[in-house]
Order: C-alpha cells, then sequence, then structure tokens
C-alpha cells in the first residue's frame, strides 16, 4: 500500500524535475516488424495516462517495455530520471545489468489482461509471495497488508481461496491487489477488463477508480473502456502505427478528436 | 503342472533373496541420480545462457543417442585404464543408468518448463522476482505437476532397463534368473522374474501417480478444480461457501 496517500490530480510537481516515465527516441522491433519508431513522450508524477489506439499500434507494447517484458531496439526509458534498461554514457548507449535494471523495476507494477493469479498459491499468498521474497517482508506484515488491501478489493473473506474458484473479476480483483502489494510508484493497466464478462467490468473498474482517487500512483492505462478513461485519466494519447497521433484530456479528445484517425477510431469503438 | 508350481515356488523366492538387492540398488540409485540430471540439464538447456544450453545439448544428446550397454562397458572397462578411476560394478550401474535416463529426463522437465503459461514467467517478472525466487517459487511446482507423467514413464522403463548390469557384474534379478533356471527350468525362472519386475515397476508408478494427482491438487486441478466445483461467473454471493468436496 502506498506509504503517501494524497490525492494528486496534478502532473510533475516543480520541486523534482525529472518527469515519472520519459520515453527517449525509443524504437522497437519485432524482427523485421517495426512497432515503435523514434517514440517521445514524458508521464508525470501522479498523472493518469490512457493509451489508446487500434490493435498493433503499440501501445500493449510500451507497457511491456515500461516492465521490462520486451527488449528495447533503441532509445532509452527514464523512470524518475533513472535509466530502466539503458544507460547514456559518454554519449553511448549502455545495456544495464540485471541487478541495476531490477532496482528501478520494482517500483513499477502491472495488471495483465489475463489476471495470472499463481494456481499454485492461495489468494492470500498470491499476494503476499513477492512482498516476502522480494522485498523482505516478515510473513506476519505482508499478510496484514494483503488483508487490508483485499479488503480495499472486497475479497477479505476469500483470502483463502484457491485461484481456480474465483471468477474472473475476483481473480482480477486479487491480481490488482497483489500488483499494489509492491507499492509500486507506477501501475501498468494493460486491458484489464478485456477478458471479462460484461457484468463483471464495474467491479474491477469500480476498485481502480478508488485507487485512482486514494493514490498518487501514476497509471498508464491501455482499455478500450472510455468511460473508465474519462472517469480517471487526465490525458489520452491516441496511436497509430507506432506514433502518437494525437493526445488531449479526455473531454476534449472523445467530444472534439482533432486528427481524423482519432474520430474514425473513436466511432467504430463507441 | 504341479511341479511348474513347485519350481516356480523355488524361483520366486531364490531370485528375490539374491537378485532383489542389486536391482532395487541399482534402480534407486539410478532414479536419484536420474531425476538430478533432468533437472540441472532441463532447466540449463531452457533457462542458461546461450554457451551453457550449447553444452547441455550436447551432453543431452550424447547421452540419448549412444547405446547404454556401450556405456556400461565404457565407464566399466576403459575408464579405469584411461584414468585409472575405478567405480566398481555398482557405482557404475548407477551413473550409467542415471546419465542416460537422465538425459530423456531432461527433455520431459524442458518441456514442462516450456508449458507453464508464459504468463506466469511475465507475472513473476513483473513482481520483480529473482531469477531463482521465479524459479522455485512460481515456476517448478506447476512445471513438477506436467513433469511427473513423463518421469513415470522413465522410471518404469527404469526399472526393466536395470536388467543390462548383470553385463557389469553385478547379480540382479535377469543375472540370478539366469542361474536359477539351471535348476528349476527356463519357464518358473524367466517367469518368476518377469512377476518381480512387473511388480516393482507397479508400485513404483503407483507412487508417482499419488504424487501427480498431489501437484494438481496444489493446483486446482484434478478433483480440486472440476466444473462441478469450480465457482461459476457470480459475484454476488462472495459469503457463499465454496462447494464442498475438497479432496
Amino acid at each position: 500500500m502506498p506509504t503517501d496517500s494524497t490525492p494528486t490530480t496534478e502532473a510533475a510537481t516543480s520541486t523534482d524535475p525529472a518527469p515519472r516515465i520519459e520515453f527517449e527516441d525509443v524504437e522497437k522491433k519485432f524482427g523485421k516488424t517495426t512497432v515503435l519508431k523514434d517514440l517521445n513522450f514524458t508521464i508525470g508524477r501522479g498523472e493518469r495516462v490512457t493509451l489508446i489506439g487500434p490493435s498493433g499500434s503499440g501501445k500493449t507494447t510500451i507497457l511491456r517495455l515500461l516492465m521490462t517484458l520486451e527488449d528495447l531496439t533503441d532509445g532509452y526509458i527514464w523512470v524518475d530520471g533513472d535509466p530502466l534498461t539503458h544507460d547514456r554514457r559518454d554519449g553511448k548507449r549502455v545495456e544495464l545489468k540485471p541487478k541495476q535494471i531490477a532496482q528501478v523495476r520494482k517500483r513499477i507494477g502491472m495488471v495483465f489482461q489475463q489476471f495470472n493469479l499463481f494456481p499454485n498459491m492461495s489468494v492470500l499468498d498470491n499476494i503476499t509471495e513477492a512482498p516476502i521474497h522480494v522485498l523482505g517482508q516478515s510473513k506476519d506484515e505482508a499478510k496484514e497488508n494483503a488483508l487490508t488491501l483485499l479488503d480495499r478489493v472486497g475479497l477479505r473473506n476469500r483470502a483463502d481461496a484457491h485461484p481456480t474458484q474465483l471468477s474472473g473479476g475476483q481473480q482480477q480483483r486479487v491480481a490488482i491487489a497483489r500488483a499494489l502489494a509492491m507499492d509500486p510508484e507506477i501501475l501498468l493497466l494493460d486491458e484489464v477488463t478485456s477478458a471479462l464478462d460484461p457484468e463483471l467490468v464495474g467491479d474491477v473498474l469500480g476498485v481502480l477508480e478508488d485507487v485512482a482517487e486514494t493514490t498518487d500512483i501514476t497509471m498508464l492505462i491501455v482499455t478500450h473502456e472510455m468511460q473508465f478513461a474519462r472517469d480517471v485519466s487526465q490525458r489520452v494519447m491516441m496511436f497509430d502505427g507506432g506514433q502518437i497521433v494525437e493526445e488531449a484530456p479526455p473531454e476534449e479528445m472523445f467530444t472534439r478528436p482533432k486528427n481524423e484517425r482519432t474520430q474514425k477510431f473513436l466511432e467504430a469503438i463507441i | 503342472m504341479s511341479e511348474f508350481f513347485t519350481d516356480l515356488g523355488t524361483a520366486l523366492p531364490r531370485l528375490v533373496e539374491e537378485g532383489l538387492r542389486d536391482t532395487l540398488l541399482s534402480f534407486l540409485g539410478g532414479a536419484v541420480l536420474m531425476v538430478l540430471v533432468a533437472v540441472l540439464l532441463g532447466l540449463a538447456t531452457h533457462q542458461g545462457p546461450i554457451w551453457l544450453r550449447g553444452i547441455s545439448r550436447a551432453i543431452v544428446e550424447f547421452f540419448r543417442g549412444t547405446s547404454l550397454v556401450v556405456q556400461l562397458f565404457f565407464l566399466f572397462y576403459a575408464l579405469p585404464t584411461l584414468t585409472g578411476v575405478d567405480l566398481g560394478s555398482m557405482w557404475t550401474a548407477i551413473l550409467a543408468l542415471g546419465l542416460n535416463y537422465g538425459a530423456y529426463g531432461a527433455e520431459v522437465v524442458r518441456g514442462s518448463l516450456a508449458a507453464v503459461p508464459k504468463g506466469q514467467w511475465e507475472t513473476a517478472t513483473a513482481l520483480s522476482m529473482p531469477w531463482a525466487t521465479k524459479i522455485r517459487r512460481i515456476i517448478w511446482p506447476q512445471a513438477w505437476a506436467l513433469m511427473l507423467p513423463g518421469f513415470n514413464n522413465l522410471l518404469v522403463m527404469l526399472v526393466k532397463g536395470t536388467a543390462v548390469v548383470g553385463l557389469v557384474l553385478l547379480n540382479d534379478l535377469t543375472f540370478e534368473s539366469e542361474q536359477v533356471r539351471r535348476e528349476v527350468g527356463t519357464w518358473p525362472a524367466f517367469l518368476a522374474a518377469l512377476i518381480i519386475y512387473f511388480l516393482i515397476a507397479l508400485v513404483v508408478s503407483g507412487v508417482l501417480r499419488v504424487l501427480e494427482r498431489r501437484a494438481q491438487r496444489r493446483l486446482g486441478l484434478g478433483d480440486f478444480g472440476s466444473q462441478k466445483e469450480r465457482r461459476t461467473d457470480d459475484e454476488t454471493d462472495d459469503a457463499a461457501p465454496a462447494h464442498a468436496g475438497v479432496a
């Protein structure tokens, strides 16, 4: 659970100039296919940004690069001014060692489309596993935190259940609690409701809206839930062909999109 | 006919008394080494850096691709003259069996690791787990359930595979049945050996199936997570007790 729970709606504060996330000339290729090219953007501290765009536009790849699940082909990603996977030394691009990468990665958490709860553990153990074995929390401390988080996602009474005994919506809420248990500064949400039955989407989004309201965790959201994007995010970035084609506050983006690609895309999904 | 049963009655206890020990020891030793070799080579071929993958791949292919009998002879006759290291009959048998079956086992381990869904690996990474923690706490328990059927197969084959250890002068079941045959005749002697091999294999296979069911239950599969007991997508009655039938 985040220690600093002051609600923040503003972007980067002036006291610390480094943005929370900075993509600098990022390029990502899968084989010969270029997914992202010369991508530059920054995300401020506590900012919530929704990435939209047609499939294949590179938005999920951005989250996966931040989570170090994909290798960066070229360019840099900075988190609080620290290099994530590659540093610039004397003008040269140098790959960091796994231990250095792990240090910065600890500030980032991710929730996946398919929940990915660990099937070999109870709900509670799913949440306490990483705090105990990665952060070095005591079992009691981790358990206490986990129960508080389960309370928050409305599943305290299922702490001892097995993941297969939960519905998709419940599993995803546990996955959110599990990510929050690592006390991340940045939370990446990758189509977290896409695999759910429509009637279960609301509970998951409700939990996330609560997290957005009560913490200052920076959020990067890939979603097709435009109402959620509107409620939670301060900025929407429209991607197409690995480029940002338009960015604006959600009200503006959804009511008066300027770019033709954005207009077509929004017409198709709303 | 009654003479046949009398002979079988003579052969069985003789074989148990004189041949079972070496068969069981070479099986158990071979099994322990097999699992060890399988785990190490399986992890190396799936997870190692490129050079380690190459080396372990070569080891696997070598021990799978050469005859167990020749390996036995090599370790027993050639190794001492080449290096001065004389392992003795039992250790030679255990080493040859363990390496040979372990090479097959490595493929079972590699396949099982590869079959653990990608999302599990990625989630462990997203939770910043170091490699050892990721493997030990998340991946291995899931891969273990997948590799047990393969290990079951290999261990039953290993039981029968011990029949060659007589070649390095162990008094195993097969060797002893040759001896007993002179007294009681071919039929009863070999039938007795078949019965004993079959019973050992049955026990081995039974133990592995128990382990397999236990591993699956830990993953919420099998009895535990069958359709009947699995909760459906209704979120309204969170407080309702889960269905009974947790095995």
